[in-house]
């Protein structure tokens, strides 16, 4: 960890217009929760659709991709990385520092709001689950878009077709990508944290706690050796 | 005291020479990179910033390859073409960070220092979103020689200065040459590079076309052919005159007017409006016409 290149980040992905659009998405998740409960249904009833519907599938990753393709990507894309890079830094410090801040920032913007609706379910135990969750999502999501962001140059595009392709269409169509998909994981893990009729786990739970570390580190290690060999295109020549 | 060392480096993008087969040695003192757009000025930059990786060759930064090799930067100083820096933060913020992340040993003290040096004391507790042009280029300088480097490259520093700051930024670059540091400049106008006193290098198509000290390349430069397109009142007659000036070796007469080669630029300048006067000649008109810089490095090849 570099505490200069946290702040550096930090304050870049807040200051960025874009991030503020991720305030809707938490204030909708509770504000259906609340409207739920408030025309009298039960927990059990809109806890699926807007727990695993809204907050797993929409939140959590879409947060993530934000904040993620935001912390590495957006430097990259406006060059403002060369600074950082020309420092004797070892590249997996730069890397996991800007890894760190994106983990913090998504568990907090995706993690309070599912705490909170946990909380209107009724399901405290479920709340705690629910922001246990958010966390792990929050690093293999983050591992994975941070890598996207050195990967390629279209890393929100590529990072949307992997949430929307991927884990929305065919985790749903098809049961074999659902255990290469990190929303499974994480309802996985909710699930065995805090069993409640609300939501089900629908891979096993060490694969899912296996697989969760396996995508985080290997899309961190991932990351830093490309890292290492990050080339700046000569536009001009 | 730092040196760059190339040895035959080449860098293809698929079928396209970026670089082709440059060799050099980059000196304490002050050296500028020059050719036209497009030359490979800033890939070559690129490589000995390691940011790029040669295609074929060496190169090497006090003997150690500067690709995928962090520590190079401790000898190593960079202000690159593209003049994104973070914006949100102040002058004072950015070069701190720069000091910071060299992990000085008072990043303060260094800071201060190098935002004098580039005088941007004034402005520093500005946000860099509101500086000019050249303020911007300054204080990337100054985040660039917050640890003192033994090497510092600049690609294209004097883009957007007005020429006070120029004449500033050019004293400064001597300064740190004759400090024993080693500076590398880009430019592709001749005309910013004029004050320069050390050695420069000619890039022309990927290719070294010249190198050495800049006064023998400045005289190859002047002294080449220069072609004129001239109108006057009496062509022919103003024509059969200046062939007997000895810097003219050519003239051609035709419906727009005459085309005269010169082989001195100063002399033939300096002898024209004498034999017009002489022969009772009015020049309406005098044209360059080969005065573009592609032109003048492309003599150079040549030479």
């Amino acid at each position: 960890m570099n505490p200069t290149i946290a702040k550096i980040t930090a304050r870049g992905l807040l200051g960025r217009r874009r991030i503020w659009l991720l305030v809707p998405l938490p204030l909708v998740l509770i504000g259906l929760a609340l409207l739920s409960r408030g025309v009298g249904a039960e927990p059990v009833d809109w806890g699926e659709p807007i727990i695993v519907g809204l907050g797993f599938t929409a939140v959590l990753p879409i947060i993530a991709l934000i904040v993620g393709t935001g912390v590495l990507g957006s430097e990259i894309d406006d060059g403002t990385i060369t600074h950082i890079l020309a420092k004797p830094l070892p590249r997996s410090e730069i890397l996991l520092t800007k890894l760190a801040v994106a983990v913090s920032v998504t568990a907090l913007f995706a993690g309070a709001p599912l705490f909170v609706v946990g909380l209107i379910a009724g399901e405290p135990a479920l709340a705690f689950a629910l922001v246990v969750g958010a966390v792990v999502g929050a690093l293999a999501y983050s591992a994975l878009f941070v890598m996207i962001s050195v990967m390629t140059r279209r890393p929100v595009l590529v990072g949307l077709v992997y949430v929307v392709l991927w884990e929305g269409l065919l985790g749903n169509v098809m049961t074999g990508t659902q255990k290469l998909s990190i929303q499974q994981y994480v309802q996985s893990i909710v699930d065995w944290l805090a069993p409640t009729d609300i939501l089900s786990g629908r891979v096993d739970v060490p694969v899912s706690l296996v697989m969760a570390g396996v995508f985080t580190i290997g899309f961190t290690v991932l990351a830093v050796q490309r890292l290492r060999t990050f080339s700046v295109a000569g536009e001009t020549g | 005291m730092s040196t760059v060392d190339l040895n035959h480096v080449s860098r293809w993008y698929g079928n396209v020479v970026a670089v082709n087969d440059v060799t050099m040695s980059l000196q304490p003192g002050v050296t500028g990179l020059l050719g036209p757009n497009g030359a490979g000025k800033t890939t070559l930059l690129h490589m000995m910033s390691g940011f790029l990786a040669p295609s074929k060759g060496e190169l090497t930064v006090d003997g150690a390859p500067a690709w995928r090799n962090p520590d190079v930067y401790k000898t190593l100083g960079l202000v690159s073409e593209r003049e994104s820096v973070h914006g949100f933060l102040t002058g004072k913020e950015f070069v701190l960070a720069s000091a910071k992340l060299h992990r000085l040993p008072s990043a303060e003290e260094a800071a201060r220092r190098a935002l004098a040096l580039v005088e941007m004391e004034p402005a520093q507790d500005r946000r860099i979103d509101t500086y000019s042009k050249g303020m911007r280029q300054r204080v990337r300088v100054a985040a660039a020689l917050v640890h003192e480097p033994g090497v510092l490259l600049l690609d294209e520093p004097f883009n957007g200065m007005d020429p006070r700051q120029r004449f500033h930024m050019m004293d400064l670059l001597h300064k740190m040459g004759d400090d024993g540091r080693t500076v590398l400049f880009s430019s592709h106008i001749l005309e910013e590079v004029e004050q320069v006193s050390g050695t420069v290098q000619v890039m022309v198509a990927g290719r070294l076309a010249a190198s050495g000290d800049f006064r023998t390349i400045r005289r190859l430069m002047t002294n080449r052919p220069h072609v004129f397109t001239i109108r006057s009142s009496d062509d022919r007659r103003l024509a059969v005159a200046l062939m007997a000036q000895t810097s003219v070796t050519g003239v051609e007469v035709d419906a727009t007017g005459l085309q005269v080669r010169a082989s001195d630029y100063g002399t033939f300048t300096r002898a024209l409006p004498r034999v017009a006067l002489k022969e009772g000649v009015r020049v309406r008109q005098l044209l360059p016409a080969d005065e573009s810089l592609e032109s003048v490095f492309s003599y150079l090849v040549g030479a």
